[in-house]
């Protein structure tokens, strides 16, 4: 049982990121919403650059272009393009601390959505809101927590 | 230590990989739209995810039925009863000016309208893409949904589905920027196109030249000409109407006639000339 539940760990817990970020919410909450995916596959990407970078954040982005109904390729090229910099900075990273490490996801989350943004934008004529940059916010704020969750998983399990 | 560059491709090539295939595919599903019949078996594959999200909303929901009291559904209850003894009176009323109608239609040779097919859907997880507003509903090809069809909820209409999968389809909106319904006005046919405007509560109708008569409070209905909506669904009521004088066209905004924002229970619409039929025969409910 723990060592299926090993071997899954990554996948489980990118599910349930995928699953997060399209769970219903109240329509207060919704606009802070994290970036749940990219939450949890920048933690990989930095604990484990050998099995998680940029194939499988590609992977994941078209999971999320599907289920948020964009134009296939917009979240798997944003997410690809975040995970490549955290993957070629690993070492660095690794050795910030976890408000440092907060700063850096929070500065790729804007990244990530300028990059939708301007992607959405070349499709369909949309405006600007900065309504649009809240996620940013959250996701640096829910990085400490997630990076503990996670940890935690990983050494229990001994993911590797 | 196995480090990431001794297995595969390196980093920069996978990167380059992966920005050349997301930009084919934007290119091919975004501008070109050459994904429309995979899209749904893709939708069908992720629709488990979909179920499983809407789960926790879902237990919620019945919790709180489970909990409410007998008080509150004997209040329900007459409330419900009220209401549904003065829409039967209207209904009445309704039947006899729909024979008289249909008889007048047919005295001056143009087609009776035929009655659509209906059925009950549900919204499903609502996708927080803030850049277009779209729904999902849980009812999908297995039913006869198809692309194109006409939502709608008790007040008006909601949109269009967008994309279907087996078991959940998109429905997008009509306040998306991209949509825009054929309408007229109620009170004297006047015709105009009500385009979305990116905010749930909010259409603007463009291109109206400023000495139309249209005036605030004014209902908007489809006109029925997109080929896409049937006639006479009531869409919006018109908000603001400014004349400035210096601009080639009048400013209007109307407000959507269905609580966008609060959308639970959708009707789906199949009009008679619709490529396909309901499936599932007990759901669908036939009018007479």
């Amino acid at each position: 049982m723990s060592l299926s539940l090993r071997h899954y760990t990554i996948a489980i817990s990118l599910l349930v990121a995928q699953m997060l970020q399209i769970m219903p919410m109240p329509i207060l909450v919704d606009p802070y919403r994290p970036d749940w995916v990219l939450l949890v596959l920048g933690y990989w990407t930095l604990a484990l650059p050998q099995r998680v970078n940029v194939g499988v954040a590609f992977l994941n982005g078209l999971v999320l272009d599907i289920l948020l109904g964009t134009a296939l390729g917009i979240h798997s090229l944003a997410l690809s393009l975040v995970v490549f910099i955290l993957a070629a900075n690993y070492q660095r990273l690794r050795n910030y601390s976890v408000w440092q490490q907060a700063f850096m996801i929070g500065l790729l989350a804007a990244l990530y959505h300028l990059v939708i943004f301007w992607l959405q934008h070349l499709l369909t004529d949309i405006y600007f809101l900065f309504d649009y940059l809240w996620p940013v916010l959250t996701t640096m704020l829910f990085w400490p927590w997630s990076f503990m969750i996670l940890r935690k998983a990983r050494r229990q399990l001994k993911v590797s | 230590m196995d480090t990431i560059f001794t297995r595969g491709p390196s980093l920069t090539s996978r990167l380059v990989l992966a920005t050349v295939l997301s930009v084919l595919l934007i290119v091919l599903d975004g501008k070109l739209d050459t994904f429309s019949n995979v899209r749904v078996y893709l939708n069908s594959l992720v629709s488990p995810l979909q179920y499983m999200a809407n789960l926790p909303g879902e237990v919620l929901n019945q919790t709180s039925r489970a909990l409410t009291t007998q008080r509150q559904l004997l209040e329900n209850n007459a409330q419900l009863t009220r209401q549904n003894i003065l829409m039967s009176e209207q209904l009445q009323r309704f039947e006899v000016l729909r024979q008289e109608n249909d008889r007048l239609r047919t005295l001056l040779g143009s087609p009776v309208r035929a009655d659509a097919r209906k059925m009950v859907a549900e919204l499903m997880a609502v996708d927080n893409n803030p850049y277009s507003h779209q729904i999902v509903i849980n009812k999908g090809t297995l039913q006869g949904v198809y692309e194109g069809q006409p939502v709608l909820d008790d007040k008006g209409i909601v949109g269009q589905v967008m994309q279907v999968g087996t078991t959940t389809s998109r429905v997008l909106l009509i306040a998306d920027v991209t949509h825009a319904v054929p309408v007229r006005v109620l009170r004297n046919n006047v015709r105009m196109v009500a385009s979305g405007s990116g905010q749930l509560n909010r259409l603007v109708i463009n291109h109206v030249p400023h000495s139309t008569d249209i005036q605030r409070g004014d209902m908007l209905v489809s006109s029925g000409l997109g080929q896409v909506f049937p006639e006479g669904y009531p869409v919006g009521r018109i908000t603001d109407v400014i004349r400035d004088e210096s601009r080639p066209f009048a400013i209007i905004r109307a407000e959507p006639a269905a609580q966008l924002d609060r959308l639970k229970y959708l009707l789906l619409l199949w009009p008679a000339d619709a490529p396909q039929a309901p499936i599932d025969q007990d759901e669908a409910v036939n009018e007479s």
